[in-house]
């Protein structure tokens, strides 16, 4: 069990890394959606046993992050029908070495912060630091909306596998809560993304200047 | 059964988004409130017995919450009646829904005493005021409203990460890992300092971010500045005190678990940083709504920085946060009918304001001076015993910042608001149809009474609800 | 010398044709054409061999020797790792680096012949390949440093070969982020999409091919060959990587390393079949995140992982 949790947390190190390098929306949106569905399988391998709930709960996600974020994510960008370059203000390679830069200290922070117990933390809470760190380069570095809310989505991922840790602490009421509150979130910003590329014909947040001080 | 404030305005809102009359959908808004109001007096008189272990439970900080969002969601109630009227060209079905599901998570975060249901709460009231800033359809709208849910969701996702630390620093403390403010605050001692102080950093900054606390605040002013002028009064009057309140619930379980001088040395800098930065952008503003958003800015430092003072100013930092509240709803309330007299919000456009419109007029010049902490006002007493329990604790830089930024602020939204309000009005407005009705006046003037009562002499209940507010949060402190 | 050994010997000096021969068939069942025959490659050899060589006159004496040194250090590298149940013929503590650097050697012959030609279209595609072949180094070696870690050995064929069942189990994920670092490296190394499309006929758009533009007859055989014989060690070293060395022992594991090698081979076609060539800008994103990906590994193994 042990090397298929090491398996998940690797692979979802390198689904940060790919997010951060690539240079196609379309690519971004699909490595998030793989992160969704690999939490969902790490939710069942952290929790050891296979409970319905825990089951609910991981398919949920799943089919949540996985499947129907990306489809109305791919809808947004079809209406907006907008250049799918990402469109980075610091450009792909410094984000993947600050992305890798920061998985190494998220490494390093991990190891400082007392853990409660050793199968679980040593893993998880390295993976949840590096993965917020992601998520934020993703969302400061983008100028297009949508990069900015795929940047937020990794974010949600990130800490999502912190609450991993709290299990027992938080009942799925309060996870399915944050599931619901991450698709209602989703749904109101790619509403306002088709507003947006309808009212300034872009979606670059560069454009977004009328209003100063 | 999850109580009443919190039900009704819900259910409500699915009813009034399914209502066909355009009409009825405002009255029915008002009508919520009203009940709302009532519900809430009746939870406050009789509090019931729930168990400690409870998800929902209005303690007594919860009950001063509750109280001063259904007042000043009263006072909007009534107001958006006469607003929706008057601009009868916009559909209303989205703005009245959501109106009251903002209203129903702002209860919600009363009732919490789950640090998740509390998130969650704070997150539905982001999400239901989005579409709020975005009534009048601009284009400066869009980019206020991208700006607002941009900063919130991650303000708000730094802060669902922060209360998983203070979760986790539990969960090291060798108890039953809870999330529960009460467990939290007995276990306080216990719980993994390192944890905490990371925990608590990312609360300030995450909840911050909606409070507005610089540097997060950048939204403000877009949000404020576009929303209408009902939404504005929502947004600084309720948000605002229901993510201060998350803020001192942590702070208290902070300070409980030892780590109380990390914790006011955040909230005083923050605090501080937060007034100087508005009081700086204050000068010079041309826009009103603008301006009165800075004014919001500068009113959370304060009250950060006064949380950050500890348990001796306590009491003082609630009862400004009612002053506050109320005394923003007056300001938004009548600079919207200023706006729509004049049909635009800077100096450019708005002057003579007391000649053209001279009910909303000196309402909006008497809560500036509720607002700026002018006597009689309440909000002097509260800003005076803030300055007191500063110098009490010997912190006189603290202090003085506190006055000198305090009295920039004054400058500078007194120059504005005379340049509006004094002179004679331009032409184009004194053709204008706009007249102030009931509807759009006497909720402003209910609340600015209030203010003015509260300054003069605290009513006996008002004041055992704040003190024993004060009180349930001042505990280990 | 047993038996078995000797028909392995003589089976894989056939096989690194075959190879290309099974990448080939998968892109274009993938396609759905037929595709040309499995042992396609080894016909064209034998065609290239007895054809006349044509040299240009601006070439020198690097040109005629580069294909023999490019062989030269192919056959060397595939000493030096196990191959199935073969052990490596060569082992001796830190022969990883040479591993690493008779392939540079080999490119810097062969980069050199090209430039030799006077031609810009090989100027062009020399300065990419090794503009892009120092990028994949990093990868090369965290990977290296993730194996003698794990097996406590610094020879390639006692890192390759010391990894017992149990212990790889335990260590599935940084041999995974390995793997995956070295299967970029393979693909760049042998000129594989996404990085270098070896079916593509304009110049401009070519960086392994058009090196060899000009080699022609037995020198083209050469050429052909030793690339075959590179993606043939380098996805042996992968398939050790991958699969634990206790599964390679008897008949049975020679099939089964040959049936890795195939899969290997599959899998690249698949690659190709299914990625574009991605634009030259973002081929250093590609190696550096292929590098960061085995640096994870290590991670993995220095951060106390349990």
């Amino acid at each position: 069990m042990t090397s298929l949790l090491q398996s998940l947390v690797a692979a979802l190190l390198l689904v940060n890394l790919v997010a951060l390098g690539t240079s196609r929306i379309a690519t971004v949106v699909r490595a998030v959606a793989l992160q969704g569905v690999l939490l969902g399988v790490l939710a069942v391998a952290a929790h050891g046993g296979v409970t319905p709930r825990v089951v609910a709960l991981a398919v949920a996600s799943a089919f949540l992050k996985g499947w129907l974020i990306p489809v109305i994510l791919f809808r947004a960008l079809r209406q907006v029908g907008i250049r799918l370059e990402v469109e980075p203000s610091l450009g792909l390679l410094p984000s993947l070495l600050l992305g890798a830069f920061a998985t190494v200290a998220a490494v390093a922070a991990g190891g400082r912060l007392p853990a409660a117990e050793t199968r679980l933390a040593p893993l998880l809470i390295p993976a949840s630091l590096a993965t917020v760190a992601s998520g934020f380069i993703l969302l400061t570095t983008r100028r297009k909306a949508i990069n900015q809310v795929l940047g937020y989505l990794v974010l949600e991922n990130g800490i999502f596998i912190f609450g991993l840790l709290l299990v027992e602490a938080m009942p799925f009421l309060v996870e399915a809560g944050v599931l619901l509150d991450l698709f209602v979130g989703i749904f109101v910003l790619s509403i306002i993304i088709h507003h947006i590329s309808r009212e300034f014909a872009t979606l670059d947040t560069r454009e977004l200047s009328l209003l100063k001080e | 059964m999850p109580p009443l404030p919190v039900v009704l305005p819900l259910a409500m809102a699915v009813v009034v988004f399914l209502a066909p009359s355009k009409v009825w959908r405002p009255r029915l808004v008002a009508a919520t409130a009203a009940a709302h109001l009532a519900a809430t007096l009746a939870a406050l008189r009789h509090p019931g017995e729930v168990s400690p272990a409870a998800w929902l439970r209005l303690d007594a900080p919860g009950r001063l919450l509750l109280a001063v969002v259904s007042v000043l969601f009263l006072a909007c109630a009534v107001y958006s009646v006469g607003y929706l009227s008057y601009r009868v060209e916009r559909a209303n079905r989205r703005f009245c829904a959501c109106m009251l599901a903002t209203l129903g998570s702002m209860s919600l975060v009363a009732y919490a005493q789950h640090l998740g249901l509390l998130w969650v709460a704070l997150e539905a009231t982001t999400l239901g005021t989005a579409p709020l800033i975005y009534f009048n359809r601009t284009a400066r709208s869009i980019e206020a409203t991208w700006k607002y849910l941009v900063i919130s969701s991650v303000g708000i996702a730094l802060a669902l990460m922060g209360s998983f630390f203070i979760g986790y620093a539990a969960l090291l403390g060798g108890r039953e890992a809870s999330l529960l403010f009460g467990d939290l605050l007995a276990s306080a001692p216990s719980l993994s300092k390192p944890w905490l102080r990371a925990g608590f950093t990312l609360l300030v900054v995450g909840y911050g971010a909606k409070l507005g606390l610089a540097p997060m605040h950048t939204w403000k002013p877009d949000a404020y500045g576009e929303a209408p002028g009902v939404v504005g009064a929502v947004l600084a009057g309720g948000l605002t005190s229901c993510a201060l309140f998350a803020l001192l619930r942590f702070a208290q379980i902070t300070a409980a678990a030892g780590e109380g001088l990390f914790a006011n040395r955040l909230l005083v800098g923050m605090g501080l940083a937060s007034m100087g930065v508005a009081a700086a952008l204050m000068l010079g503003q041309r826009d009103l709504k603008r301006m009165l958003a800075y004014s919001s800015v500068e009113q959370m430092g304060l009250l950060a920085l006064a949380s950050g003072l500890g348990a001796a100013a306590s009491f003082a930092t609630l009862f400004h946060l009612v002053n506050n509240a109320l005394g923003k709803g007056v300001l938004f309330l009548t600079v919207g009918n200023l706006h729509r007299a004049f049909g635009g919000k800077t100096t450019a456009e708005v002057h003579g304001a007391l000649r053209r419109l001279p009910l909303s007029g000196y309402l909006f010049l008497f809560g500036l001076f509720a607002v700026t902490g002018a006597p009689p006002f309440g909000a002097f007493l509260s800003e005076l015993l803030i300055l007191e329990a500063a110098f009490d604790a010997r912190r006189f830089l603290v202090g003085g910042l506190y006055l000198a930024f305090l009295m920039l602020a004054f400058a500078g939204m007194g120059a504005t608001s005379l340049a509006a309000l004094q002179g004679r009005p331009p032409r184009s407005a004194r053709d204008s149809t706009y007249r102030d009705s009931f509807t759009t006046f006497a909720p402003a003037l209910a609340l600015l009474a209030l203010v003015l009562l509260f300054g003069i002499h605290l009513p006996a209940p008002v004041r055992a609800l704040i003190s024993d507010a004060a009180a349930a949060l001042a505990v280990g402190r | 010398m047993k038996a078995i050994w000797l028909v392995e010997l003589v089976a894989l000096t056939l096989v690194p044709p075959l190879l290309v021969g099974v990448i080939r068939k998968t892109k274009a069942l993938a396609a759905g054409r037929v595709g040309p025959s499995l042992w396609q490659l080894h016909r064209d050899l034998l065609k290239l061999a007895r054809k006349e060589l044509a040299l240009s006159g601006t070439t020198t004496w690097v040109f005629v020797v580069a294909p023999a040194i490019a062989l030269a250090t192919a056959l060397l590298g595939a000493l030096l790792v196990p191959l199935g149940t073969l052990p490596a013929a060569i082992a001796f503590d830190g022969d990883f680096v040479l591993f690493a650097y008779v392939f540079a050697l080999g490119r810097f012959f062969t980069a050199a012949a090209a430039l030799d030609t006077g031609s810009p279209f090989e100027g062009m595609g020399a300065s990419r390949e090794v503009g892009f072949a120092w990028l994949t180094e990093p990868a090369l070696f965290f990977g290296f440093l993730v194996l003698a870690r794990l097996s406590g050995a610094a020879s390639l064929d006692r890192m390759l070969r010391s990894t017992e069942s149990s212990a790889w189990l335990e260590r599935t994920a940084p041999l995974v982020l390995v793997a995956a670092g070295l299967f970029v490296v393979l693909l760049t190394e042998c000129g594989r999409l996404p990085v270098d499309d070896p079916a593509t006929h304009l110049e401009l758009t070519m960086i392994h091919e058009v090196m060899i533009l000009d080699h022609s007859g037995p020198l083209l055989a050469l050429v052909e060959y030793a690339a075959a014989l590179k993606l043939f060690v380098l996805s042996a070293l992968l398939l050790h990587v991958v699969v634990p060395a206790a599964a390679f022992s008897g008949w049975s594991g020679f099939a089964l390393f040959l049936g890795g090698l195939v899969a290997i081979a599959v899998a690249i076609g698949a690659v190709e079949s299914t990625m574009a060539r991605l634009r030259l800008l973002h081929v250093p994103t590609l190696l550096i995140a292929a590098a960061l990906s085995s640096g994870f590994a290590l991670l993995f193994l220095a951060g106390g992982a349990p």
